[in-house]
């Protein structure tokens, strides 16, 4: 059988890899700020506002972000509006990539109908994931209205979805990965937070 | 892993990685949309040439959470009665494209047989064969004892094994499928595994395995065990002469309401097991089935779970090749 | 007698001395040193080994009744592919050989196909019920001068029949060839008891159900001063009992396959019923037992217990199959591997257990003979240097059930002579005689 493959290494593991950090951690502390503000400006409030997090990335950003609107806006519990959105069983490449063991999904005590949810994830690449997230969530029940905010905006759109709050938004290459390290992910051994863009050794440094 | 054919097969890592999207699966069932999008479009075949509406049950609800098609091909009463062979049965789900079998049979080996005989290339799910293996029982029970053990330290399963875990399995060990997959399985996960059995429903070459043997039940359980697994006692054994009576049997063998009594008074968090159906009153007491410590009914419930992971990481992933992959995953 | 002649040139006698074989009028004519062709046919043998033509007592040629698994034709053309010159019919066919009908008429199909000498062995009880005696007598005064007894497949289990069976046969100078395996204890029995079958589930089939008949049939030949031969012998604890009946002076010979010199019952991990088969493969300790018993003579003799099937009763589950392998056209080869290969045993010990002993055994007179003048050419010419790929397709027996598949396995068969013709020639199937 197959390993579980929630490797925290980027595809194309073992052959040379250049890597180039592109946000460091205060440059994500202050991507998720301003997410943060953007998330509740664009809610006019925090009434109804549910975070759904993608593992496995997706959720610790969401966190962050949940805990920063509490922080700001006393009215917003996370524990009533922070969940955890596994989309494992609703990829469209069940057939071809690897088998993976799905994390758990934990929806707010109150669920999501009639809600405002806004997806999280941590880099937007062909837009599969949250096709994915989308017809999970319609297992659970109907929000009101589905948002999207991403640290990572790396283009390449295979569907037509985009992104409603976007840290960075990154112009890359096919043949270049994006990597995030989190803390809560990669622990102490990853290193401190950041994100790195990966390019295949030999190709021309476009820094 | 191509094949779920016995417990055997399965590295730790394997059966862990199972066992975790087997919980992941549990909750599906508490869903209002009780149903994963995961097998759409695909065949699964239950080839069942030996009665055992439980066990089909359990795996038809499985493949239908997974919206899997389902085709129940009871060989019990059909053609294959009439002498049609397994070969030709094979070769007939291969020609309507089946994507899994899943097959029960009362010959042992005969899943491998039809694994690795050329006539079909679907995946193989052993359900049960002969007095060979049951895999899924044995992934189920796993699944029950890590859940009750992580219910006891309020912990967490995932990632876990059963390490030190000590179980008793207690009957015919000699005619048990179940027995012998637990055997596998709970020896790779790390539990101390104790059989208990009269000698004449032990196999002989039993002391290759990795167990602990015992022939006194009140022995085994006075040393304290996290579980013991009963086993059913089929009713045509006793007219050969494997015991004396059933009265002798339950008496020795059986979980009494004695037995149960000396296990409250020990004060352990001692589970109680079993594959199904009872013989109450025989290699169990109602008293013993129907306590608290019985977890005969998350065992069903397990049942099911396992089922949905087996059929998910068999049925996903690469299966044949294919051109490049147009999508990478999310968090490149 | 045939009057084709052939001059073998250069062989080794036994593997030892090196000489050439004038082959005339069915026997050999001469043997000597540079001997004149004199019109005779060359067949040049430098670096072959000449033995004397093999002798199998345990072969199933499944007619009558079961053509679809072999006939004589075919079963005994394997039989001079493998070297064979003569073989021992099992009695299990349908009808059962318990009769002088039966066993004339396979004997008239033998002598028909004209491959080997065709011995039928009649059957020991009627129908192999094990109930009552057959016609032992009507056989051994038919034209096939029926010499060996047996229910081989079913056991004479029932001792009281087993003790007048060997009185009986005593009349004609027989011999009670015993299928040794206790049925109640192999009800329902798949393969050997053991770690293995603890593994797989298959039910067990314990070597005491074997040793356990064998220790009370020597027990029983004492009593009534008879002689018994044990089929193929497959436990270490059977081995120990034929020596110790040995050492007493009982007179037991035994007989082991190839398969049990070879395979063990992990082979069965498969569940590929190829290696189903009656008595089941045992362990490594039993085919080391095995070898060393045929070394030291405490088994007399190599019997193929040659069972061809057809392939749908192989093309199955293992609890379905049929027991049975194939094994004349692999014979030679296998006992090349396990005994000469591994130092137990010349290639005179060869000729004595595929040969010599096996006629004895059988009391055929004209087979298993010196490779002297005057006696009838019934000659094996093998090339023991020789590496083959078993390939069951291309094996004269309708079987295709040869557990061997795929193995590569030393030696070969050039040359097989019955009775001065050769029925097989420069390693070929050559043709069957047609004077007999």
């Amino acid at each position: 059988m197959r390993e579980p493959s929630e490797s925290i290494e980027g595809p194309g593991t073992g052959t040379p890899r250049r890597a180039r950090v592109i946000l460091d951690a205060a440059d994500v502390d202050r991507a998720l700020t301003r997410i943060s503000h953007e998330i509740v400006e664009a809610n006019k409030g925090t009434d109804g506002l549910v975070l759904l997090g993608i593992p496995r990335r997706g959720y610790p950003l969401a966190r962050r972000i949940a805990e920063k609107i509490a922080r700001s806006y006393p009215g917003f519990d996370p524990a009533e509006g922070l969940g955890q959105l596994d989309v494992t069983m609703y990829r469209d490449d069940l057939r071809r990539s690897t088998s993976r063991t799905p994390m758990p999904t934990q929806l707010p005590p109150r669920g999501i109908d009639r809600r405002n949810v806004v997806l999280v994830d941590d880099v937007l690449y062909s837009g599969r994931t949250i096709r994915a997230a989308l017809d999970a969530m319609a297992d659970f029940g109907r929000p009101a209205v589905v948002r999207l905010a991403v640290l990572i905006d790396r283009g390449h759109r295979q569907l037509p979805i985009r992104a409603d709050h976007v840290g960075k938004n990154l112009p890359t290459s096919l043949d270049e990965s994006v990597k995030v390290y989190l803390e809560e992910i990669d622990g102490a051994a990853g290193g401190p937070d950041r994100v790195q863009i990966l390019a295949p050794a030999g190709s021309e440094d476009r820094s | 892993m191509r094949h779920l054919l016995d417990t055997r097969d399965l590295s730790r890592a394997e059966a862990v990685s199972l066992l975790d999207t087997a919980d992941r699966m549990g909750e599906v069932g508490h869903r209002e949309v009780k149903k994963l999008p995961a097998l759409r479009g695909r065949t699964v075949v239950n080839l069942f040439f030996e009665d055992s509406t439980r066990t089909r049950i359990s795996f038809e609800t499985a493949e239908k959470r997974l919206s899997a098609d389902v085709i129940n091909f009871a060989a019990k009463g059909s053609s294959v009665s009439k002498g049609e062979s397994l070969k030709d049965t094979a070769q007939t789900l291969e020609a309507i494209n089946a994507d899994a079998v899943v097959i029960r049979h009362p010959g042992s080996g005969a899943p491998q047989r039809l694994a690795t005989s050329g006539w079909i290339d679907a995946p193989v799910i052993n359900a049960g064969d002969g007095t060979h293996a049951h895999p899924t029982q044995a992934l189920l029970d796993a699944m029950t004892l890590r859940q009750h053990r992580a219910r006891l330290a309020s912990a967490d399963t995932a990632g876990t094994d059963l390490a030190g875990l000590r179980v008793a399995i207690v009957g015919d060990v000699l005619h048990s499928r179940v027995a012998r997959s637990n055997v596998w399985l709970l020896h790779t996960l790390g539990a101390e595994v104790t059989l208990v059995a009269p000698p004449t429903l032990l196999p002989v070459g039993v002391d290759a395995w990795p167990v602990a043997v015992e022939y006194d039940l009140d022995a085994a359980l006075a040393r304290g065990q996290d579980a013991v697994m009963m086993l059913r006692i089929q009713r045509e054994r006793m007219n050969a002469a494997f015991f004396p009576s059933a009265e002798e049997y339950a008496r020795l063998w059986g979980l009494t309401p004695e037995r149960l009594r000396a296990l409250e008074a020990a004060g352990g968090g001692t589970a109680i097991l079993h594959p199904g159906p009872m013989n109450r009153g025989l290699e169990i007491s109602s008293e013993a089935a129907d306590s608290d410590r019985s977890l005969v009914l998350d065992q069903v419930t397990n049942g099911v779970s396992v089922r949905m992971a087996v059929l998910y990481h068999l049925l996903t992933g690469p299966q044949a090749p294919h051109g490049p992959d147009e999508e990478g995953h999310h968090d490149r | 007698m045939t009057a084709e002649k052939y001059l073998i040139r250069r062989a080794r006698l036994l593997g030892e001395r090196t000489a050439d074989l004038l082959i005339a009028d069915g026997v050999i004519a001469e043997v000597g040193q540079d001997l004149e062709a004199e019109g005779a046919r060359v067949v040049e043998a430098e670096g072959l080994i000449a033995l004397p033509g093999f002798v199998d007592v345990h072969t199933h040629l499944r007619e009558p009744g079961r053509e679809d698994a072999e006939t004589v034709e075919t079963g005994t053309r394997a039989a001079a592919a493998g070297g064979y010159t003569a073989v021992c019919a099992m009695a299990n066919s349908h009808p059962v050989a318990d009769t002088a009908g039966v066993v004339e008429q396979v004997y008239e199909l033998g002598r028909a196909a004209g491959w080997v000498d065709v011995h039928p062995v009649g059957a020991v009880t009627v129908g192999l019920a094990g109930e009552r005696l057959s016609e032992i007598g009507a056989m051994a005064g038919s034209r096939a001068g029926v010499r060996m007894f047996s229910d081989d497949g079913k056991c004479v289990h029932n001792a009281v029949l087993m003790r007048r069976a060997l009185e009986y046969v005593k009349t004609f100078d027989g011999v009670v060839a015993q299928h040794a395996q206790e049925p109640l204890l192999t009800e329902g029995a798949q393969m050997n008891e053991g770690a293995v079958s603890a593994d797989l589930g298959l039910t067990g089939w314990p070597a005491v159900a074997e040793e356990s008949i064998i220790a009370r049939d020597v027990l029983l030949a004492q009593h009534v001063g008879s002689r018994v031969h044990v089929c193929h012998l497959s436990t270490r604890g059977s081995v120990e009992i034929v020596r110790w009946a040995k050492e007493r002076g009982i007179d037991v010979t035994a007989e082991v396959t190839p398969h049990h010199l070879l395979l063990t019952d992990e082979k069965a991990r498969t569940y590929d019923p190829v290696y189903k088969v009656n008595p089941p493969l045992r362990t490594e300790e039993d085919v080391l037992a095995l070898r060393e018993a045929v070394a030291d003579g405490t088994i007399d003799v190599i019997g193929t217990d040659h069972a061809p099937h057809p392939i749908e009763a192989k093309e199955c589950e293992w609890s379905c199959a049929a027991m049975g392998m194939t094994g004349l056209e692999t014979a030679l080869s296998i006992v090349q591997l396990a005994l000469v290969e591994t130092g137990a045993m010349d290639w005179a010990g060869v000729a004595r257990i595929m040969s010599v002993t096996p006629a004895r055994i059988a009391r055929i007179e004209d087979q298993g003979r010196p490779l002297a003048a005057g006696e009838p050419a019934n000659i094996t010419l093998v090339d023991p240097r020789a590496r083959r790929t078993v390939v069951p397709e291309d094996h004269q027996t309708k079987g295709r059930n040869s557990p061997f598949r795929g193995l590569e396995v030393p030696g070969s068969i050039r040359a097989t002579f019955c009775h001065g013709h050769p029925t097989v020639l420069d390693g070929a199937v050559a043709g069957p005689r047609t004077d007999a």
